[in-house]
């Protein structure tokens, strides 16, 4: 080994130089799109538009992003966005919780196939149960209120109660075996026992339900149909519609819009890098 | 579920109860020339985008497995875009692809290219979702590196000690060991392909009433149709007939990837 290390050294540098060549190269790709929609979003509008561009502009133009938040009522949205994100993310995590925890310690005839129903149903695209969950909801008359967005949450969710059982599975029974014997309630032993044990696995839950919920886009397209109701997302392209037609683009209002919305994610991401790596290799490795 | 499948023999729309029809909106479906446009769209879409997101997607990930310094600040900035929010980058790359201002044309001029019209264009309209689409493969490069980080040294090692150089080591070693994840990001590249939206309705003028869907309906994808069929033409019938037909492909393209991999992908501990 030795010897084929020294023979190697210059071969090695070589390499390492090569390697880190191309990772520069390409975290610039990566990053010029983002560093340039920064940039754009603080020129004024003929600095966006001038050729040579000038990357870094004579004064920031901070105005750009108040422009943003009151071409369309931005707070208003932003609002709207939470007030369906949080019950969202509560119930999601709550109803996957209990679900998984009923697959991962009780015994009843019939159960493994219907966790294996449970997960079927993750391998079926959302189009095929769209329309008929439409037409539902609109007989219910739900159609342009959130309840569409919020109710199915109260079922759990397929991914996140695979993932659940999974840890739920690891935990020792021990504990619960002796708070069963002092008398305690399954659901008291959930909720005392189990869920402090599992709170790693129940941020990555949560994270991922926030990150879904918050860009949702399809859902809010379909059931949401007054202006003054919608989320960020969708809001975010009604004002590119607006911006759009009219007659000079005026890019870099659009670009602070796409920013600020932008920004919670970009936040939570490296809030929370971890859970987001561990729980896209935890998708993989089922 | 199989309410939809109901609905598929029907004709539907929200104001009337269903009619059923057997299986006419199955012979329109054949007979539509914009549903085969769709799907030809579509097709293209996943053919050029798929395999183009795993080489990137492997390469990355194999340079950041090399061990070097600064590994966790390329990884971030590889990661970052995938986890953010579509339309607000779709917005973005609007802008990135204008033909006259953007970020992309700029540079293409700059070395001497004369940049296509990209989104404008029939030709173009495609490759330029594809483009960002490998912008945003982070997700993918997340599994090959976690699989990467897998394969135990020691075989490695070994192999190179009984003389084997690193490509040799690369296609008989570390590709094997790393097939699982492949296998994954094959299968999620390929359903995420086939129900591309987001992007195409926010860049391309989405499926307003009278818009047709991206230059010559060159971005008309499946799930564009599905959309507008249903929700803007309120053909729930047609629509969910629609939908069956995307739900039975996508079910097939995993069946024959799996299939196809079956022999060549590597389970650690048991066959496949």
């Amino acid at each position: 080994m030795n010897f084929v290390g020294k023979s190697m050294g210059f071969g090695r540098v070589l390499r390492i130089s090569l390697i880190y060549a191309a990772l520069i190269g390409l975290g610039a790709l990566f990053s010029f799109p983002v560093i340039w929609m920064v940039s754009s979003s603080l020129h004024t509008l003929p600095e966006v538009f001038a050729q040579p561009y000038q990357w870094i502009p004579d004064a920031l133009q901070w105005q750009n992003y108040a422009r943003a938040v009151t071409i369309l009522p931005v707070p208003r949205f932003l609002w709207n966005t939470i007030v369906i994100t949080a019950p969202v993310m509560v119930a999601t995590v709550l109803s996957s919780a209990l679900v998984a925890y009923g697959f991962a310690r009780f015994r009843f005839p019939g159960r493994d196939m219907l966790f294996s129903l449970c997960l079927a149903t993750m391998m079926l695209p959302g189009q095929v149960t769209m329309i008929p969950l439409y037409i539902m909801f609109a007989k219910l008359g739900w159609v342009d209120t959130y309840l569409p967005l919020i109710v199915p949450a109260l079922f759990g969710s397929p991914f996140y109660i695979f993932l659940l059982r999974q840890f739920f599975m690891a935990i020792p029974r021990d504990s619960e075996e002796a708070a069963l014997i002092d008398g305690a309630s399954r659901l008291r032993i959930w909720w005392s026992i189990i869920l402090p044990q599992a709170r790693p696995a129940l941020a990555t839950v949560l994270i991922f339900t926030f990150i879904g919920t918050w860009n949702d886009f399809f859902g809010p397209l379909l059931y949401i149909n007054s202006p003054e109701k919608a989320t960020l997302t969708l809001g975010l392209n009604l004002m590119k519609t607006q911006v759009l037609g009219s007659g000079v683009v005026e890019w870099n209002v659009l670009m602070a819009a796409s920013l600020l919305v932008l920004l919670p994610n970009v936040i939570l991401f490296f809030l929370a890098q971890k859970h987001f790596i561990k729980g896209i290799s935890m998708g993989a490795s089922k | 579920m199989f309410y939809s499948l109901y609905l598929s023999f029907t004709a539907s729309s929200l104001l009337s109860p269903p009619q059923w029809i057997g299986v006419e909106n199955y012979r329109r479906m054949f007979a539509d020339p914009i549903f085969y446009r769709s799907l030809g769209n579509t097709a293209y879409y996943a053919l050029l985008g798929v395999p183009l997101g795993m080489i990137l997607s492997l390469g990355l990930a194999l340079l950041l497995d090399a061990k070097v310094r600064g590994q966790q600040v390329f990884r971030t900035l590889f990661f970052l875009p995938s986890v953010t929010n579509t339309v607000a980058l779709s917005l973005l790359w609007l802008w990135l692809l204008n033909p006259e201002f953007g970020l992309i044309n700029t540079a293409l001029e700059a070395i001497g290219i004369e940049g296509p019209l990209w989104l404008q264009s029939e030709a173009w309209s495609k490759p330029a979702l594809v483009l960002m689409s490998l912008w945003t493969v982070g997700g993918q490069v997340v599994i090959c590196l976690a699989a990467l980080q897998g394969v135990p040294q020691e075989l490695t090692e070994a192999a190179s000690l009984d003389g084997a150089g690193p490509v040799k080591r690369f296609f008989a070693i570390t590709l094997p060991m790393i097939s699982p994840a492949l296998l994954f990001n094959l299968i999620m590249g390929l359903v995420g392909a086939l129900q591309v939206f987001t992007q195409a309705f926010v860049m391309t003028g989405g499926v307003q009433p009278g818009s047709e869907g991206g230059p010559n309906q060159s971005t008309l994808f499946i799930v564009l149709y599905i959309y507008k069929k249903a929700f803007q033409e309120y053909d729930m019938g047609y629509a969910s007939a629609l939908a069956w037909a995307l739900f039975v492909i996508i079910t097939l393209c995993t069946w024959l990837a799996w299939k196809f991999s079956k022999s060549r992908v590597h389970y650690e501990g048991g066959s496949a």
